[in-house]
């Protein structure tokens, strides 16, 4: 039986903008007199409603976590996402202890440990050794779990040869496999991490999703996880949280509430028509100054269902005296996976020789869509093979679901590529 | 948003903890701060650790303020001053009252900055908050041994050379006078360092009003010497009773009364209690207001 471990209950915090904590005795002195004493208005709160007039009335009160409700099973592993702002880490910081919630609850099960950040406490002059037992203090274990599970530690941290070095001799690397290594043999119930996997090599944070993986699922744990990579919340978490402006927005399977996610933040995104975009790079010589897709302009919020043929078009400025030899278009899903690259060199029989102004337009077959998802379109060309102009992420592009096999049914989940087959049957009898 | 079932959930007892934004004054987590005494003593060696490994002459440093500010003390207030010693060697009754003061004025002023010192850890980690000043005065500890190894080594001294001083049956108190001492200091400082969070400019006052603080208590002169109009506040002061009882065992001379260190000690009580309540409340929201 499923049993929950974290019940969060109308859980709200709400901050003070602008300067109502003054600062000095002095101004508090002040402000004191001014209002209790002499009665004028508090000059204070008078500041936090200029700021805001146009909104509501009580505008010096923000509520970063407006009314909260979830909760959390034994064993799972959910992941929180949302934009910069929305309120995760403030929901992290209250569920570490960090900071208290200004109204409502948390009720948990078992000990928490939370890792808002590796290495917390580390000691730059003790050594390896040594700050293992600090941290694992920190982070709230015993000194003899700690003793007898420091083998384990030193070995997932792969510094060994290090370990009685003062930590200040580390590179960043070590010190971050050594921090998280203590933190992973935490015997927590539930483990809180936000985004520490963002730092190490690959192969590390490989390790790292790993061990998080065995710790909720091998170990019935339960992990909160807070991050803005996608693939790392879609590999470890089965769940998902959604915050959006201090609410939940969505609760539920991983896979969907990224693709919700997604969708949200490609909607919120005001995007310079191509011609003005700044951040392109190369010389120049051949300038974009039109992308379409189906139609539609670049800057354009693009949603195409998937049984509707894909071509994109391409105009360009060339400068004189120079041709456009080379395009290439490459189109990335949501996990900057590259699924579609074209290379004008390959694609064509004769190299593109084109001087002036023109257009291209490429057309792809209707039996072929890409998956359901987001897409997005780097764009190349060359001139004399210089790079000329080169923007990434062109174009923002949905696939959306649609009866693309023509049967009035689902298409499979997790499908990549959707491709028009011709079946024959041939039944034995 | 998918409502999960609430059927199975635990009845209320079953929770382990309970994150509320509203809790009693007074509800201080003894218990907790119990499960993390590991973790006291960890921050005690990094505090000793730390500084041994960056100086060259290591716990040497820890003799020579003491040794320095005696002499200096022995020559301005001794030597040209001429205030009187009740007849002890000049050197050791500074001595003395400087190896106290510097141990409850060492816990004052380390306390007094907890909250700001420790915003970054305090800011991304739990545990009970009151850990920290209790690990700052433990640490002061060890560097207070040293220098009451100084003392006796001064003591030893000068017996040999026949100055006139005895040890006293109040000796048996010293532990209590130590823990009088670390626990005043820490109220103190955990009320001080509560209210810089709010207001930052108290923390300037702390350090010059330690330095005043001690002209207010008998550490340069003995009590029995004090003006008759100005004894009964210097005797207000909750560490002249301390300060004389420490040197009553040590050295012989000194106003040792009961009455005198129960007053310390109730002082020292209300402070304590005081500055917990304060610092509790404080630590729950500070790391919104640092």
């Amino acid at each position: 039986m499923t049993k929950s471990v974290i019940q969060v209950e109308n859980l709200s915090k709400a901050y003070q903008i602008g300067q109502i904590g003054t600062g000095t005795i002095s101004k508090d002195l002040e402000r004191f007199v001014t209002t209790k004493i002499l009665g004028k208005e508090d000059p204070f709160l008078k500041i936090g409603e200029t700021n805001d007039r146009s909104t509501k009335g009580d505008s010096n009160i923000v509520w970063s976590l407006k009314d909260i409700n979830f909760e959390i099973n034994q064993g799972d592993a959910v992941g929180i996402i949302g934009k910069n702002g929305a309120g995760k880490s403030t929901l992290l910081k209250i569920l570490s202890r960090v900071t208290s919630p200004t109204t409502g609850s948390i009720k948990v099960k078992g000990r928490i440990a939370s890792l808002l950040e590796v290495g917390t406490g580390f000691h730059p002059e003790l050594s390896g050794r040594e700050n293992i037992y600090l941290n694992g203090a920190i982070l709230g274990m015993r000194k003899k779990e700690i003793t007898r599970k420091l083998d384990e530690i030193i070995e997932f941290s792969g510094v060994e040869r290090y370990i009685d070095t003062p930590v200040k001799r580390y590179s960043s690397g070590m010190y971050v496999r050594l921090a998280f290594a203590v933190a992973a043999h935490l015997e927590s119930e539930i483990l809180i991490v936000d985004e520490v996997l963002a730092v190490g090599d690959a192969e590390f944070q490989k390790k790292c999703l790993g061990k998080m993986g065995d710790i909720s699922k091998g170990e019935g744990r339960t992990v909160l996880f807070v991050s803005h990579n996608m693939a790392a919340v879609k590999s470890l978490c089965t769940k998902s949280i959604l915050i959006t402006n201090g609410k939940i927005e969505a609760y539920g399977d991983s896979n969907s509430i990224i693709n919700l996610y997604n969708r949200i933040a490609i909607n919120d995104i005001e995007r310079d028509h191509i011609k003005d975009r700044k951040d392109r790079k190369g010389n120049q010589k051949v300038k974009i100054n039109s992308l379409k897709l189906n139609g539609i302009q670049s800057n354009r919020n693009i949603q195409l269902p998937c049984n509707q043929a894909l071509s994109i078009e391409i105009e360009f400025d060339i400068e004189n005296g120079n041709s456009l030899n080379k395009l290439l278009i490459g189109i990335y899903d949501e996990y900057s996976n590259r699924k579609i690259f074209i290379d004008s060199h390959a694609n064509l029989k004769e190299n593109l020789s084109l001087v002036g102004n023109g257009k291209i337009i490429i057309e792809f077959p209707d039996t072929f869509s890409l998956g359901i998802g987001i897409y997005s379109v780097n764009i190349a060309t060359y001139s004399n093979n210089d790079l000329a102009d080169y923007i990434q992420e062109a174009a923002l592009f949905t696939i959306l679901e649609n009866d693309f096999f023509e049967t009035g049914k689902n298409i499979p989940e997790d499908t990549q590529i959707l491709l028009k087959n011709k079946w024959t049957i041939i039944n034995g009898k | 948003m998918k409502k999960e079932k609430i059927s199975n959930v635990p009845s209320n007892d079953d929770w382990d903890l309970v994150i509320k934004g509203h809790t009693s004054l007074f509800d201080v987590k003894f218990r907790d701060l119990w499960n993390y005494r590991d973790l006291l003593l960890m921050f005690v060696k990094r505090d000793f650790v730390s500084f041994y490994k960056q100086t060259i002459l290591g716990p040497f440093w820890f003799f020579i303020q003491p040794v320095l500010t005696t002499i200096v003390f022995t020559f301005v207030f001794g030597k040209l001053a001429g205030i009187s010693t009740d007849g002890l060697p000049q050197f050791l009754f500074y001595l003395t009252g400087i190896t106290a003061w510097n141990y409850f004025s060492d816990c004052l002023t380390k306390t007094s900055t907890v909250f700001k010192d420790n915003a970054n850890i305090f800011g991304k980690v739990y545990f009970p908050r009151l850990i920290m000043p209790l690990s700052i005065v433990t640490s002061n500890l060890v560097r207070f041994g040293v220098q009451m190894l100084l003392l006796l080594i001064a003591m030893v001294y000068f017996a040999i050379n026949g100055a006139e001083f005895h040890v006293t049956y109040a000796i048996f108190f010293f532990p209590f006078l130590i823990i009088l001492m670390a626990l005043l200091g820490l109220g103190l400082g955990l009320i001080i360092t509560a209210m810089t969070t709010k207001y930052r400019d108290l923390s300037f006052l702390v350090t010059f009003g330690v330095q005043l603080l001690m002209y207010g208590t008998t550490v340069i002169y003995p009590l029995s010497s004090a003006p008759l109009a100005y004894k009964k506040y210097i005797e207000l002061n909750p560490m002249t009773g301390i300060i004389e009882a420490f040197r009553f065992a040590f050295l012989g001379k000194g106003e040792f009364t009961i009455w005198s260190i129960s007053y310390s000690t109730l002082f020292t009580l209300v402070v304590l209690f005081l500055g917990i309540l304060i610092f509790n409340k404080t630590e729950k929201n500070f790391v919104d207001t640092i």
